[in-house]
Parts: structure tokens; C-alpha cells; sequence
């Protein structure tokens, strides 16, 4: 994941990573506002705690006095005081959450499909793509967001949007991007062993190398050498969240010296691991299924090329 | 013990059907408290589990699954077993009824009889754990509990059953506090816990029964395949979340409210202070109950809720801090001009105060909706709970245990130990959670069982900072421990507490009092005491 430039702990401020959109630059305005808000009043409370614990220890001699029960004064003070500046604080977050939630009408749309355990991209043209996000930056883009299988979340930390998918029904989430370079997205609902492998690359290009890129069905990967593709599309198309290369066991069987090894079906067949078992296994999972694991695996038919499933092939022959 | 014993609860009966069998509230109180411990342990235990796997991004030495395990038993376990019963049912149980002067609660009975209602729903979770544990959540949310293949059904049977048991105490304890209190014990001279134990039972009675209908709900969808909750069936599972925050919310509540209690009962005890503005902190507690029923949509935000429900909850979100923030503030006054000592109990109070604080100071970032969308379901919102929760619940906990623990078994434990261990839980404390509060506004998700390479040094920062919980933790099992056989005889009253439980032998009779005592003043009259 280091190979591109997204990082969130390094930009930014210390608290919160690089805001890339307007209305997450104003996000941030009102965090810094509570969080002041919140440093000052803390330090106030803590400091005349910290005076009282000092000055009325028991070892220090004190005059008897009358004790105070109440004070009116301070108490309506302390109540209406805080009302207020929550009210403020109230107002703020929901004008700013209106404007998050409101698309212009003019905004290119994007379908995202959430499934176990990676994104799914469908553009207007026909164009769609698996864990890669394009946008053409300073337009207003809106995503339509479902589910197929159970809840997930998108969350896109350097636009502070973030929206649960649900199966069934369609959630939205906008944004307006002022910056080009690649970001982070994660999936923020839990949704199984897989989760944390829900991953997924937003690219913010200039709008003429969105338009390149939608023309050529996604951004070729033309030029890549087949394992490097295949390394590449392990991660991107989530085989990771399932298949381990180290040999340890996961949702599905490790790739380590998969290549042209005997694998013992639950069919009670044995077949050698050869390029079409693979091509078999990827494109109708549920045809030959591995002794000992469940038949969890969704079909890629449709979703990887044929280069792509080659290159998926020489990336598992490399694991030996 | 002395060669002249003197009759008290814990000896006036031996052998251990005397236990299992008694109706005696603080036998029952002793046995709670017991099941707890082990509950934390087991609790605590997971979450060590799961702060060493995140030492590294990728696998350490648990699966995928084994970690999704462990972060659901962490929560239910901590949450159903340990928080929810820890104040009102372990010490609310002992002390509620000797605060009224009372003999004991008002159904005896029922009190034992919710007990093992307790530990029944507590072996149904445990079951769940050998048999293929939950990996859900705490929160079981459709359609993924739906569709898990582990033992979903047994974990929500399991909260369903500790949901009645909570329903039973907080029935018994509202008939007690109407019913039992001492001749001249007014409404406006009970004792700040009672009122807190008071707001909570009735949450306890109002929204448990609604998550225990939910839950069955769920059991009865994934059993016979009716569509509630799960949209492949045609049910809605956004309901289910409406549904189980209904309850959730207030029961953060539950466990708040009584931690309020002792908090006031503490301060007012270490600083020789009548409390500051009574009225206000009893008025607060009901406010926080009522209020909180009326805030659970602040955790669907993101749902798919509609924009003016969110609006709604984020207005009254703000409205349900305030009466928390009051307490603070009467808290904080109550010090002033008093006469302080700097006990163990009183350092947790101090904890209590600095904790939860935070814990609510960061709840106003996720009140307000544009800031919650960046923040919710990060690692802020996991730190922001547990500084609520286990800053703020955990310490008052420790706190009331230290102060009552000379009550209830008569011996005194080390003072020196004590305070080590507290600042050995302060510090830990913060170390492991305020970093996760960065952790979370820079993006981190939770539930998260691999991470990004550039999390790694905080990850592994607040994963030191267990060790350092862990051994205040340990030495306060050793030091607590080691009074119940080597400490020192306690005196009746040794921190000079005003409440009745205070006029009690230590540990007190059977029947709590030789005589009915009768009461002519408030709670905490310390001027009329000689401060
Ligand atoms: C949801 C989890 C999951 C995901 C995601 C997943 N797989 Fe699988 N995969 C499995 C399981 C389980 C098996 C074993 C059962 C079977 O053969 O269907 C399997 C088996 C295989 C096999 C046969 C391996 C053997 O040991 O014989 C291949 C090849 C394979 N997967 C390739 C892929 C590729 C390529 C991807 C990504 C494009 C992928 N899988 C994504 C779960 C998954
Ligand atoms: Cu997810
Ligand atoms: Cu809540």
C-alpha cells in the first residue's frame, strides 16, 4: 500500500490528515472549534481542582467556616453558558452536514457496489473497475452507494465523507475535490474476516486524463509486466482478504505452492492445480471447490480480463 | 479475628449452601461482586489479546476470525457481564438498603432470584465461547449476525437472560427506595447513590425489556427464516439498529447514573463538604434518564436516517451532556473550602473527574453531525467510549470499591498499595486510549484486524501502555487480596462518611442495624458534624 502517495498520518495537521474539498476544510474549522472549546474549558476545571486539592488539604489549618450548599447565580451560569455554546456548536455541524449531504444537480454520478470484501465501481460510459476510484478534480462528483451482501461503509478520511452501503437500498454520498493525487479509502462497517482488507484507491486527475482514462475502460494496465499486474490485482481485487501467501490458512487456501500441486476436491476428485484449474477456480468458484473450505468465494466472470486472470495466474505460479 | 467475635453478616451462618441459599442483600452483593471480578478478568483478558495483534499491521499470531472473536467477547463481556451489573447490582446491593437504614431490600427473594438469572445468562455466555464463538460485535448488527455461522443465538439468548436479571434488581430497588427508608429519611435526604440507583432502575425497568424483545426477535429470524431484519428476506436492518440502540443508548446510562452516585458520595466524604447544589445533582440524574432515551439515533447518523431525525438527535445529544456537565461543575465546588484527604477512593474520584471529562468533551465532537461523519466508527470513537466507560464507570467502580470495601469486609487494605495501583491505572489508562483519539481523526478505522503501515507507531504505542494498566490492575488483586486474610481490623467508620451504611457495624449485622436509625437532616450535614 506504500506505493502510492496516500498517506493520513504524515499531511495534514496533527490531528486530523490533509483536507482536500472545501466543505472538509470547513469540517475541520469546526473541529479545532470544539476542540479549543473543549482544551480551555478542561484546563479550567482541572486548574481549580488542582487549586482546591492544594489549598483545602486537611494538613492545612483552616479557619471554621459556613458551608455553601448552593448559589443560584453560578449555577444558572454554568447551566445556560454550556447550553449555548452547544447550541452553537448544534448549529454549525448540522448546516455543514446539509451541505455534505447535498449534491449538486450537475454532479457526475458513480455507482459503487460494497460487496465481501472489496468496491466496485460502474461509470456512466460502461467503464467500471474494482478498488480503483477516478474523479476528475474541482467537479462535483456524487457516488450511489449500495450493498450486495451485508452493511458496509465508505469513508474517504481526506474528504471527511463517509456513508453505510445497505443491501436493498441506495445511500449517497458527494464530494468536490480541489486537489489531484491518490487517497485512501476504507471500509468502516464491520462485515466479517475481510474487513480490514476492504480497501480501496481514490484518484483525483485533471479532467482531461479522467476523460483518457474512462475512454480506455479504467486505465490500462498495458504496459505492466503479468506478475507485476497480478501482485497488483491480488490487493486491488481483494483476493487478499481470503488467500494468504504465506502458507497459514485463511478463508481460503494459502497460494503458497499451489501451482501444479494435487488439490483434493470435495467432490472426492483429485486435480492437478494447472493454468486452466486456476482460470476455473477464479472465473466459477463454485464448479471446483478445495476439500476442507467453504464455498465462499464469489466469481470474478466478468470482472477481470483475460490478461488479468493471466496475470493473476503468474503471480500465483511465482508463489512457491 | 479477635477471640470475641462478634456477629456479622459474613459469619452469622457458615458453610456454602449458607451462601448460595441467603436473602441476605449483602451476601448477594458479596457474590455479584465475585462474578464480576472474574467477568473483567475474562473481559480484560481479550482486550489483551487484541492490543497484542495490533502490534504489527498484519497477522501476529491470531486469524482474521480469532480477532473479530476477541474484539465481540471483549465487548460483550465487559459490557453484559461486568459494567451493566458492576455498581447498582455488586455494590448498589450491598450498600442501597443500609444507606436507607433499611434492613434489606424490599423483595429478598426476587434479589437472589435475579442473581441467578445473572449467572444463567452468564453460562449461556460462556457456552457461546466454546462453541464456536460470536464474531458480530457487541452490537450484532443484521444482516451480518443473520448470517453468521457462530453461535449468534446463544450470545443474544445469553443478554436476553442478564437483560431480565437487570430488570428484576431495578424492580426491587425502586419498591426498596419508595418503601424502605428510615423514619425522617425524605425524598431530599437520601443519599446522592440512592438517587442515582434510583434514575437507573428506571431505565433498568423501561429499556431493557425492548432489547430483550429485539434480540428474540433476531434468535426467532435466524431460527425459522422470518424476514425482520435481514433485506434477503425482505426485513429492514436498519430496524434492528433503531431497535438495539433504543436500549443501548440508555444503558450507557445505566452504567453512567450509579458511577455519578459514588462519585457524589466520595467527594463529599473526602472533603468534609456538604455537597454542593443537592437539588440540582438528584433533578440531573432524572433529567439524564429521561433525556437519554430520547438520543439513540446519534448512532445511525450514517445510516440512511433522514437528515431532520439526525438533526433531532443531534440537538438532544447536546441537551443529555448538559445535566453530566452540571454534575462536574457541583462536583468540582464541593472541594472548595472542604477539608480533603487525598485517600485511595478520593484519587479515583480524581481520576473519575479528569477521565470523563475527556470522555465528554470528545462525545461533543460526534454530537455535532459534520464532524461525526469523519469521526464515526474510528478509533475515536472507541477512545471517547472507553474514556466514558471505563474512565469514567471503571473508576467510580474502583472507587466506591475502595470505599465501601472496609464495610463489607471489615479489613483494611494497604493505603500505600492503593495509591501506587491508582496511578498505575491513570497513567495506563491514558496511554492506551488517548493515542487511539489521533489514532481515530487521522482516519483509523475500528474493528480493524490489519492496518496501514503508517498506524503502526501509534498502534504499538498504546498497545505498551497495557502493561502498564495491567500491573495497576495486578497489584490491586494482590493488595485486595491479601486484606481479606493478613489487613487490619477496619473501624465502623473509617473515612468518616455521614451515611447510614457509616452507623453500621463493620462488617455489619445481619440485619444491618441494632435498632432502626431515624434521621433529621440531610446526608451530608458536615458543618453540624464539626467541619
Ligand atoms: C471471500 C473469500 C475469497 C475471496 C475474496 C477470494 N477467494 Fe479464492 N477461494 C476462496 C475459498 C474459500 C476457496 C476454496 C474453496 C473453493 O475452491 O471454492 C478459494 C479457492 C481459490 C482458488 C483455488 C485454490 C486452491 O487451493 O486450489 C483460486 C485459484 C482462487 N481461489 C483464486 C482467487 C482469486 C484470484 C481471487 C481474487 C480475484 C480470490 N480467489 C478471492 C475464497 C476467496
Ligand atoms: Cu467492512
Ligand atoms: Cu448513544
Amino acid at each position: 500500500m506504500n506505493e502510492i502517495n496516500n498517506s493520513l498520518m504524515n499531511t495534514g495537521t496533527l490531528w486530523l490528515p490533509e483536507a482536500i474539498s472545501d466543505i472538509a476544510g470547513s469540517v475541520d474549522s469546526l473541529f479545532y472549534f470544539i476542540f479549543w472549546i473543549s482544551v480551555l474549558t478542561f484546563i479550567g476545571i482541572m486548574g481549580v481542582s488542582l487549586y482546591f486539592l492544594v489549598k483545602y488539604r486537611a494538613s492545612n489549618n483552616k479557619p471554621k467556616e459556613k458551608h455553601i450548599t448552593h448559589n443560584t447565580l453560578i449555577e444558572v451560569v454554568w447551566t445556560v453558558v454550556p447550553t449555548i455554546l452547544c447550541m452553537v456548536i448544534f448549529y454549525w455541524g448540522f448546516t455543514d452536514y446539509m451541505r455534505l449531504k447535498t449534491a449538486p444537480g450537475d454532479a457526475i454520478q458513480i455507482r459503487v457496489t460494497g460487496e465481501k470484501w472489496l468496491w466496485n465501481f460502474d461509470y456512466a460510459n460502461g467503464t467500471n473497475t474494482v478498488g480503483e476510484l477516478a474523479v476528475p478534480v474541482d467537479t462535483p462528483v456524487q457516488l450511489i452507494m449500495s450493498a450486495k451482501d451485508v452493511l458496509h461503509s465508505f469513508f474517504i478520511p481526506n474528504l471527511r465523507v463517509k456513508r453505510d452501503l445497505i443491501p436493498n437500498r441506495y445511500t449517497t454520498i458527494w464530494f468536490e475535490a480541489n486537489k489531484t493525487g491518490s487517497f485512501q479509502i476504507f471500509c468502516t462497517e464491520y462485515c466479517g474476516d475481510g474487513h480490514s482488507n476492504m480497501l480501496a484507491n481514490l484518484h483525483v486527475m485533471p479532467m482531461d486524463k479522467y476523460q483518457d482514462w474512462l475512454a480506455s475502460g479504467g486505465g490500462s494496465n498495458k504496459d505492466m509486466p503479468l506478475a507485476e499486474l497480478g501482485a497488483k490485482l491480488y490487493k486491488q481485487m481483494g483476493c487478499n482478504a481470503c488467500h494468504t501467501l504465506d502458507g497459514s490458512k485463511s478463508v481460503g487456501p494459502s497460494w503458497l505452492g499451489v501451482y501444479n500441486s494435487h488439490r483434493q476436491l470435495t467432490s472426492g476428485k483429485t486435480v492437478t492445480a494447472n493454468d486452466n484449474y486456476i482460470r476455473q477456480a477464479i472465473v466459477d468458484p463454485g464448479s471446483d471447490v478445495v476439500a476442507g473450505y467453504p464455498p465462499v468465494m464469489p466469481t470474478y466472470a466478468g470482472k477481470l480480463s483475460d490478461r488479468d486472470i493471466n496475470a493473476i495466474i503468474e503471480f500465483i505460479k511465482a508463489q512457491k | 479475628m479477635s477471640t470475641k467475635t462478634i456477629k456479622n453478616y459474613l459469619n452469622c451462618e457458615t458453610g456454602i449452601m449458607s451462601w448460595l441459599t441467603t436473602l441476605d442483600h449483602k451476601r448477594i452483593g458479596v457474590m455479584y461482586l465475585l462474578f464480576i471480578a472474574i467477568s473483567f478478568g475474562l473481559g480484560g483478558f481479550f482486550a489483551l489479546a487484541l492490543r497484542m495483534e495490533l502490534l504489527t499491521p498484519t497477522q501476529l499470531y491470531l486469524t482474521a476470525k480469532q480477532y473479530n472473536q476477541a474484539f465481540t467477547l471483549h465487548g460483550a463481556v465487559m459490557v453484559f457481564l461486568f459494567i451493566i451489573p458492576s455498581i447498582p447490582a455488586a455494590l448498589g446491593n450491598f450498600v442501597l438498603p443500609l444507606q436507607l437504614g433499611a434492613k434489606d431490600v424490599a423483595f429478598p427473594r426476587l434479589n437472589l432470584a435475579s442473581f441467578y438469572v445473572y449467572v444463567l445468562g452468564a453460562a449461556f455466555a460462556i457456552f457461546s465461547l466454546f462453541n464456536g464463538a460470536v464474531d458480530t460485535g457487541w452490537t450484532f448488527y443484521t444482516p451480518y449476525s443473520t448470517q453468521s455461522d457462530t453461535s449468534v443465538i446463544s450470545m443474544t439468548l445469553a443478554a436476553f437472560i442478564l437483560g431480565f436479571s437487570s430488570i428484576l434488581t431495578g424492580v426491587n430497588f425502586i419498591a426498596t427506595i419508595h418503601k424502605m427508608r428510615a423514619p425522617g429519611m425524605t425524598w431530599f435526604r437520601m443519599p446522592l447513590f440512592v438517587w442515582a440507583l434510583y434514575a437507573t432502575a428506571i431505565i433498568q425497568i423501561l429499556a431493557t425489556p425492548v432489547v430483550g424483545i429485539t434480540l428474540l426477535l433476531l434468535i426467532f429470524e435466524s431460527t425459522f427464516g422470518v424476514g425482520i431484519f435481514d433485506p434477503a428476506l425482505g426485513g429492514d436492518p436498519i430496524l434492528f439498529q433503531h431497535f438495539f440502540w433504543f436500549y443501548s443508548h440508555p444503558a450507557v446510562y445505566i452504567m453512567v447514573l450509579p458511577a455519578m452516585g459514588v462519585m457524589s458520595e466520595l467527594v463529599t466524604t473526602f472533603c468534609k463538604k456538604n455537597i454542593f447544589g443537592y437539588k440540582l445533582i438528584a433533578y440531573s440524574s432524572l433529567a439524564i434518564a429521561i433525556i437519554s432515551f430520547l438520543v439513540w439515533g446519534h448512532h445511525l447518523f450514517l445510516s440512511g436516517q433522514s437528515s431532520y431525525a439526525n438533526m433531532i438527535f443531534s440537538l438532544l445529544t447536546f441537551l443529555v451532556g448538559i445535566p453530566s456537565g452540571i454534575k462536574v461543575f457541583n462536583w468540582v465546588t464541593t472541594m472548595y473550602k472542604g477539608t480533603i484527604d487525598l485517600k485511595t477512593p478520593f484519587l479515583y474520584f480524581l481520576s473519575f473527574l479528569f477521565l470523563f471529562c475527556i470522555g465528554g468533551f470528545t462525545g461533543m465532537f460526534l454530537g455535532a453531525l459534520s464532524v461525526d461523519v469523519h469521526l464515526h466508527d474510528t478509533y475515536f470513537v472507541v477512545a471517547h467510549f472507553h474514556y466514558t466507560m471505563m474512565g469514567g464507570v471503571v473508576m467510580a467502580f474502583l472507587g466506591g470499591l475502595h470505599y465501601w470495601w472496609p464495610k463489607m469486609f471489615g479489613k483494611m487494605y494497604s493505603e500505600k498499595w492503593g495509591r501506587i495501583a491508582a496511578a498505575f491505572v491513570f497513567v495506563g489508562f491514558n496511554w492506551v486510549f488517548f493515542t487511539q483519539f489521533i489514532l481515530g481523526t487521522k482516519g483509523m478505522p475500528r474493528r480493524y484486524y490489519n492496518y496501514l503501515d503508517q498506524f503502526q507507531p501509534l498502534h504499538a504505542f498504546s498497545t505498551m501502555g497495557t502493561f502498564v494498566l495491567g500491573t495497576g490492575f495486578i497489584i490491586m488483586a494482590v493488595y485486595l487480596i491479601h486484606s481479606l486474610f493478613k489487613g487490619e481490623k477496619a473501624p465502623a467508620n473509617p473515612w468518616g462518611g455521614l451515611t447510614l451504611e457509616w452507623v453500621a457495624d463493620t462488617p455489619p449485622d445481619h440485619h444491618n442495624f441494632h435498632e432502626t436509625p431515624t434521621v433529621t437532616t440531610g446526608p451530608y450535614d458536615y458543618e453540624k458534624a464539626g467541619y
